[in-house]
């Protein structure tokens, strides 16, 4: 018998019974909808809760906090000409400035990378996401943005653009938003890496990006630049 | 019949040094406590343990179709897909896919199974170099220790310990000690290791069985690394991570970190499907004793377990005594559940290491009724015969008093007049390590039977 098949049938001999059903999760077949977990209307008590996925204040703070928790930064920027401005002003030495976006100038085009080991040298690594997440202060990042995605971990520092107007609440929110399988790579990065391995000692840039700053820029600012 | 590890004797010597053990503590109560914290912002908390474990117990009772379905989507994204029935067949199948690429080094993210398999020390016996990228397993593998950990696999030691480490092995300064610059140098130390790596390894948080997918979760970005720089990545996966929506994936990831280290999510929630553009993907689906559990009434709710550690970091015999005491891969009130299920010989002693006071399973957050499952193995090891000598003869003897009322009180009697006049050493002796490090309460005028006879006794 095939290692598959045997395992197969050791599975099917030992189902625990009785079977368990499926449960829905309240309000994900809802899309778009302020309804399920994570929302007023679903719960039956909702405290005053610091850190609450649902204390009222706009999104966009919500996400700029929690990011911030994660040990990542945030800007406001109105147009590209700001984003720029801002990426000179945050790393003035940096010597490599890859892109995979049009608003803001740097040193390499990600689209003429044929290897990932040519990011090595890189400094600031500059890519879009299209969905922000405000409870866990994350976005979200696929091949698609990044084109090569050891530049999302192989670049010494990261700086996101991101559409304020593209966050999303909770996780649920998110998940129903993105089609896992559309990219081979998918991820949410929750502020730069960090460890705590050595006594408990948050320490960022443990092996990916020491630094991850997201410049909140709304596509009609682009746009203006472009016209 | 394998040896019993000896949690006692090993735990002794982590404590001996006393700093160890209060450090540890406190280090691990932390994220406890922070994990608390974290909970106290999400109010449908509790429904969300509830959603993970209905969704994990359904997944497990469905486990055949998902198992289907979850392989043949990976293969339409191109996956390379590949099952193995145990550790053995794991390696061997591991070992052909590097052989196949001529693979000489390779780096690889945390993985508790392919620790499970032993499959680090199978791969260096045939030649190749494995580097471990998180930074706690790095530690770990030069130390030549397993992680104490699941999520912080070297948290028992101090900074002077990786100091003194790092001194030895890769140059530092042994008088430096300070974390920023011990992971700094690390850091230095592995990224020309990730460039010459030929290929990446990796496990897996979750596998989903409707996209053909699975997620791996870190905080540094290593599995990342090991996944987007060598041409190939390889990562094992226990059929127990089985999910079977990627929506669901929303419930188990606010769980996750929460439950871990009070972070609302990891740094980097990653979703591997398919290989990547000039890459190759594939997944080893690793079966290793999780069926035979699977057909265990008792303790088949344990492979809802998602890793987090929230277990043992509320254990107050986790917490004091390290995680290297428990001498197996996994340790903590998980570990004493999990472990005998390997090898009940060898880890017969696991069970024991327990006060029972059922914390773990108040903040699991699948909900596995860790400390009964506890408790139901203390019973399988008496059954199978494997108790020690010293706990056969005292509970026979105890059996035997409790069960007979007049034998109780007189014993109970016995006991008190006996307590007023024993020499020391027939209570602290080694015989009983009870006496260890303890003093005996103060011993009552009477007992309870003789004060509830005069004062209730009457009406």
């Amino acid at each position: 018998m095939s290692p598959r098949d045997a395992i197969l049938e050791a599975v099917r001999r030992n189902l625990p019974r009785p079977a368990v059903p499926l449960p829905e999760i309240p309000g994900s077949e809802r899309k778009g909808v302020k309804h399920g977990l994570g929302y007023k209307e679903h719960l039956t008590r909702l405290p005053e809760v610091p850190g609450s996925t649902d204390t009222g204040e706009p999104l966009v703070h919500y996400f700029r906090r929690q990011l911030e928790a994660m040990g990542g930064r945030s800007f406001e920027v109105a147009d590209a000409a700001a984003a720029r401005a801002k990426v000179a002003e945050l790393f003035p030495d940096a010597k490599v400035v890859c892109l995979a976006v049009p608003e803001v100038p740097g040193t390499r085009r990600i689209e003429g990378v044929r290897n990932p080991h040519e990011l090595n040298d890189v400094d600031v690594g500059v890519i879009r996401s299209p969905l922000g997440v405000a409870e866990a202060g994350a976005v979200w990042v696929t091949q698609t943005e990044l084109v090569v995605n050891a530049l999302g971990v192989l670049s010494q520092h990261l700086i996101v653009l991101l559409d304020p107007a593209a966050v999303v609440e909770t996780m649920h929110d998110a998940y129903g938003r993105i089609d896992l399988a559309a990219s081979p790579y998918g991820v949410f990065l929750a502020g730069p890496s960090a460890t705590g391995d050595i006594e408990g000692v948050i320490i960022h840039g443990a092996q990916g990006a020491r630094s991850l700053t997201v410049l909140l820029l709304a596509p009609s600012g682009v746009e203006a630049l472009a016209s | 019949m394998s040896r019993p590890v000896e949690p006692e004797g090993r735990a002794a010597r982590f404590i001996a040094l006393e700093v160890h053990e209060s450090t540890h503590d406190r280090l691990v109560w932390g994220m406890r406590q922070h994990r608390d914290k974290a909970v106290a912002g999400v109010p449908e908390w509790e429904e969300l343990r509830e959603l993970a474990s209905q969704i994990k117990e359904h997944t497990l009772t469905h486990l055949d179709q998902y198992l289907e379905q979850f392989a043949a989507n990976a293969t339409k994204l191109g996956t390379h897909f590949h099952w193995a029935r145990d550790a053995a067949e794991h390696n061997a199948v591991v070992y052909d896919i590097l052989q196949a690429h001529q693979v000489k080094s390779l780096i690889k993210s945390k993985s508790m199974l392919q620790d499970e398999c032993g499959m680090t020390p199978y791969l260096e016996k045939r030649g190749i170099e494995v580097t471990e990228s998180d930074l706690g397993e790095r530690i770990q593998q030069l130390s030549d220790e397993p992680p104490s950990h699941i999520v912080v696999p070297a948290i028992h030691k101090l900074r002077t310990d990786v100091a003194a480490l790092f001194a030895e092995k890769i140059g530092t300064d042994p008088e430096d000690s300070d974390p920023h610059h011990l992971a700094e140098a690390m850091r230095q130390n592995a990224r020309p290791r990730f460039l010459a790596a030929d290929a990446g390894m990796t496990g897996a948080n979750f596998a989903v069985a409707e996209t053909g997918g699975f997620v791996v979760c870190t905080n540094e970005g290593n599995a990342d690394i090991g996944a987007a720089v060598p041409p190939l990545h390889v990562a094992s996966i226990g059929i127990e991570k089985l999910i079977p929506r990627a929506r669901d994936l929303g419930v188990f990831i606010r769980l996750l970190s929460r439950s871990a280290l009070g972070s609302p999510i990891t740094q980097y929630t990653s979703h591997f499907h398919g290989p990547r553009r000039g890459g190759e993907l594939h997944v080893v689906l690793v079966d290793n004793t999780r069926s035979d559990r699977l057909g265990s009434p008792d303790f088949w709710h344990a492979l809802k377990c998602i890793r987090c550690g929230a277990c043992m970091n509320t254990c107050p015999v986790y917490r004091r005594g390290g995680g290297l005491s428990y001498g197996a891969t996994y340790s903590g009130p998980i570990g004493v559940i999990l472990d005998p299920g390997f090898d009940l010989s060898k880890y017969r002693e696991l069970p024991f290491h327990s006060s029972l006071c059922g914390s773990c399973t108040e903040v699991c957050p699948v909900k596995i009724d860790i400390s009964d499952q506890i408790y139901k193995w203390r019973r399988v090891v008496a059954a199978r015969g494997l108790l020690r000598l010293t706990k056969r003869v005292g509970m026979g003897a105890l059996g035997t008093t409790l069960a007979h009322p007049a034998a109780f009180h007189a014993a109970e009697s016995a006991g008190e007049a006996a307590l007023e006049h024993l020499p020391r050493f027939l209570l602290y002796n080694p015989l009983n390590p009870w006496g260890k490090h303890r003093e005996l309460p103060a011993v009552p005028r009477q007992t309870f039977r003789q004060w509830y006879l005069e004062n209730r006794g009457k009406s």
